[in-house]
């Protein structure tokens, strides 16, 4: 599903630069369930946006599905990211002025269906959350759990293929953090391919692989 | 969960996107609600910002309104008088010729108009007037008198400064054939000597004395008036008049005008050529005649109306694209305040063209709302105005703006919009996401 060869990438500082992934491989499979740990400016969240097509890689190729993602225009990787990836945020990332069930439907908008129709989705998709009676109520209303529900029916509901999950549970509390644990684990036992970026050995202890990151390089992959 | 493989089934069956889909788009209500949020998220900014548009349109229509009622007016002054006309009379000679000294006075007499009329033939009408002067009271029936302005004028006057008849009929040849003692009066001579609502045809008037016998009551179509107030003038035959009022075979004044298509200056040239040379004055003399070019001056009222014109678009448009340039500086703000937003949206799918769209409709749409409310109240202004002086001074006629005008008006701010919403929606597309979203 995922196959990345010798991937590179820089960031400019200026006068200098920071080369933060020094070719990366890896391969995932579809279904899998990976984390990605390492210490901070490690490369583990860079290589998730790679992954997201949120940013470019500067050299190596990626495979998505057999495709080479290399040099899309603008709405080539907008119609990737809405029909095949789902992202979960550390901060959610929820608009602040819509609530919860605009906020889930907002990516069917971008699929062009129609309100009446993608609002019953998100009602179901809420529902499936369990959080189908905050469905009229601002991000500001609700607690750090509910926001990340909000995020991840947000982030299925256009039927992505992966799910990229930045530190999902890196603003919650431990009590939450299980249970979020667990409703990611759900989506992946239904066959949603889920990588997890986090520096929480727990959390990553929740899937069955874990791909350690250091220096911008995979030091080693540990399967269950 | 195993519902759901269903539901995302469902959602993945939504055709692609289309003109329908396209058109579903622009209607969608959530797009709506949007933008009622941005423009009412802030309320005094937006409403600052509207107000260089509203404010904008306002004058545009205040001002274009106000020019054409001033072009109405000046036209409702000037109706029925000939545009394409000249006017004529003598002055003392300034320059020595064939024996006779400077400071002659000299006078335009019947013997010039058939030579006139053979040597120019652009000549279209030619009139020659006579004025007989206002002494106190010269114009009296049984016991009601007034003093009026006497005019004597051939018929073909009345095609160079038409008359409206109230009653009866204008001066014909035959009057002018048999000297007959007729004439015409003016409203007010006609208020003043008669009964209201009194016909006054076939009843005598004394004028200097001199009975004579009304056979219309005229009404100047326009507001310009030669040797006085038409209302207040009894018009007699020409040829009349120079023999009642022993005039000889003076003429005081020639009114002309050229044939279609020619130049007014051509027959001015012409007229004064002849004229000068049947009466001994150096061709040289310029100010031994007054020739009044009233083509020149309209020509030059209507560069002035076009002068002004342009002035109230040119002023108008600045006053709006300043209003644009508002709007467009506020959205940039807006887009920079929404960068996260921005970001969270292209990282769920929203494609180059949704975001573009998103900004230039919030920019169209403020653009719209502001502009449409100046307009409305411009016109509104414009209505009011126009009723308050409807009685009045007709300077200043019927002011509103044209249909066209209001068409015109409404792409002009689309334009504007668009513009405005252009460099913060291109801002907006050189987010990348993943720095937007990384924005606390």
């Amino acid at each position: 599903m995922i196959t990345l060869k010798d991937i590179n990438k820089t960031y400019d500082m200026g006068q200098a630069s920071l080369h933060v992934l020094k070719g990366i491989d890896l391969e995932i499979k579809k279904g899998e369930y990976v984390s990605i740990m390492g210490a901070s400016g490690s490369g583990k969240s860079t290589l998730l946006n790679i992954l997201g097509i949120l940013d470019n890689y500067d050299t190596g190729d990626y495979y998505l599905n057999g495709t080479l993602i290399k040099n899309l225009s603008e709405k080539q990787a907008a119609l990737y990211r809405n029909e095949m990836i789902g992202f979960v945020f550390q901060s959610f990332n929820l608009i602040n002025f819509k609530n919860a069930l605009e906020n889930v439907a907002l990516p069917l908008y971008y699929k062009n269906v129609s309100r009446k129709k993608r609002n019953i989705i998100a009602m179901e998709y809420l529902d499936q959350m369990g959080i189908k009676d905050w469905a009229y109520h601002l991000p500001n209303e609700m607690s750090g759990g509910q926001k990340q529900r909000v995020a991840i029916a947000r982030a299925i509901i256009s039927k992505p293929q992966i799910l990229l999950a930045d530190e999902p549970t890196g603003a919650l509390d431990s009590v939450t953090t299980v249970e979020m644990m667990k409703v990611l684990s759900e989506l992946n036992s239904n066959g949603l391919t889920t990588i997890i970026v986090t520096h929480e050995k727990s959390v990553a202890d929740e899937t069955k692989s874990i791909i350690h990151i250091k220096d911008g390089l995979i030091e080693n992959i540990e399967r269950k | 969960m195993n519902k759901d493989k269903n539901i995302q089934n469902e959602s993945n069956s939504n055709p692609p996107l289309g003109v329908g889909g396209w058109l579903r788009g622009i209607f969608d209500l959530n797009r709506w609600q949007e933008i009622w949020f941005t423009i009412t998220h802030n309320k005094s900014r937006s409403f600052l910002t509207a107000f260089g548009v509203f404010w904008g349109m306002f004058m545009l229509v205040v001002m274009v309104g106000a020019g054409v009622a001033l072009q109405r007016g000046m036209t409702a002054n000037i109706e029925g008088f000939a545009t394409n006309s000249c006017f004529f009379w003598t002055e003392s000679t300034t320059e020595p010729f064939k024996g006779f000294k400077k400071g002659r006075n000299w006078n335009i007499v019947n013997e010039d108009l058939p030579i006139l009329l053979r040597k120019v033939p652009e000549l279209q009408y030619m009139a020659p007037v006579l004025f007989g002067g206002n002494s106190a009271n010269n114009t009296s029936r049984k016991d009601k008198s007034g003093t009026f302005n006497i005019k004597g004028n051939y018929p073909s006057y009345n095609k160079i400064v038409e008359s409206k008849m109230i009653f009866g009929r204008y001066i014909n040849d035959i009057d002018m054939t048999e000297r007959r003692k007729v004439c015409v009066i003016g409203e007010r001579v006609y208020e003043v000597l008669f009964a209201k609502a009194e016909n006054p045809v076939g009843k005598n008037i004394q004028v200097n004395g001199i009975y004579f016998q009304v056979i219309g009551v005229a009404r100047n179509k326009s507001t310009v008036n030669i040797g006085g107030k038409a209302e207040e003038s009894v018009v007699l035959p020409f040829s009349t008049m120079q023999q009642a009022f022993n005039q000889g075979n003076k003429v005081h004044f020639i009114a002309a005008t050229a044939l279609p298509g020619i130049k007014v200056k051509v027959i001015q040239d012409k007229i004064s050529e002849v004229l000068k040379s049947q009466h001994d004055i150096a061709p040289t003399d310029k100010a031994a005649m007054t020739a009044m070019n009233i083509e020149d001056q309209f020509t030059m009222f209507l560069y002035l109306g076009l002068g002004i014109g342009f002035l109230i678009w040119f002023v108008g448009m600045g006053t709006l694209i300043a209003g644009g340039i508002g709007v467009s500086n506020i959205m940039l703000v807006t887009v920079r305040e929404r960068t996260k937003e921005i970001g969270i949206r292209r990282a769920l799918g929203a494609t180059p063209r949704n975001i573009i769209t998103q900004i230039l409709t919030e920019s169209i749409v403020l653009t719209i709302i502001a502009g449409i409310s100046g307009l409305m109240l411009g016109v509104g202004l414009l209505q009011l105005v126009g009723y308050a002086l409807s009685q009045g001074d007709q300077f200043f006629k019927d002011p509103q703006i044209s249909f066209t005008v209001g068409v015109a008006a409404f792409f002009i701010l689309l334009v504007i919009g668009t513009l405005a919403g252009f460099i913060p929606a291109n801002r907006a597309m050189s987010i990348k996401p993943i720095e937007a979203i990384r924005e606390e």
